[in-house]
């Protein structure tokens, strides 16, 4: 997994490249989250190639651990097949989702 | 790995790198079968799942200890079994992800996935001989989210 990260207006917006699954980024994708310098956090998840359970609980994980910091973390970009396993297990209930950047930096 | 005409079987160590090496193979064996890459990737990903379980929870690490896969397919059946070498379990007692007070929990969706994709999944233990999983799915009924389990 290759993560970068870009200020907008104090929103931080970590783009992910690449797999995140159980040994090849899953513990990764939540240190780049801790150590964004903003309580604002977009996720670009477009570059995601291949996620399994575990990068699944990981996004849950940096979920929680951002709120509980009185901090707000949204979804940008969602691939077809990171989409339908939210579905699935319900999860997309719990983030909000958005296709487009300028709609997602306004949202926060 | 050996192949003997609709059997395909693979041994691994308890590495989470080579789980990818087993999907491959289940996502091959698919698309050869004439499932589509959609179809292919959540049965693969079912079998993602089973040997990530089968390292982390069956062998604990344990590089010595294997996993091992065997794929059958007959006609449009496939059944894939995933062994390890581990102590067992209950499924019975792995909690509901859907359920609301699971929702947020970072870990226990592996299994529900497996559930979702394949037509069955089937737990068995033997005393010292470890953890058998065999999943089934007819490619012939299309894959698992959009067969309506969703």
């Amino acid at each position: 997994m290759k993560a970068t990260t870009r200020d907008v207006n104090g929103i931080a917006i970590i783009k992910v490249d690449g797999k995140i699954t159980i040994g090849a980024g899953d513990q990764q994708l939540r240190d780049v989250i801790a150590n964004a310098n903003s309580k604002k956090i977009l996720l670009d998840l477009s570059g995601v190639t291949t996620i399994d359970s575990s990068g699944i609980g990981e996004l849950v994980g940096s979920y929680t651990t951002v709120t509980n910091n009185h901090g707000k973390l949204k979804l940008l970009h969602l691939p077809a097949k990171l989409n339908e396993l939210l579905h699935v297990t319900q999860l997309i209930t719990v983030f909000e989702v958005y296709e487009n950047e300028q709609e997602a930096l306004d949202s926060f | 790995m050996e192949r003997d005409g609709e059997r395909i079987e693979i041994t691994i160590s308890s590495r989470f790198e080579n789980i990818e090496l087993v999907q491959v193979i289940a996502e091959h064996l698919c698309e050869n079968a004439g499932m589509d890459e959609d179809g292919s990737h959540w049965i693969g990903m079912a079998v993602r799942e089973a040997v990530a379980n089968a390292i982390k929870h069956g062998n604990k690490l344990d590089v010595k200890k294997k996993v091992n896969a065997t794929f059958e397919l007959n006609g449009h059946d496939l059944s894939i079994t995933i062994s390890d070498e581990g102590t067992g379990f209950d499924p019975e007692k792995v909690s509901d992800p859907l359920n609301p007070q699971n929702l947020m929990k970072t870990s226990g969706r592996g299994i529900f996935y497996m559930r979702t994709f394949m037509d069955q999944i089937r737990y068995s233990f033997v005393a010292g001989s470890g953890t058998s999983l065999v999943m089934t799915k007819n490619l012939a009924k299309g894959t698992g989210i959009a067969s309506g389990k969703a």
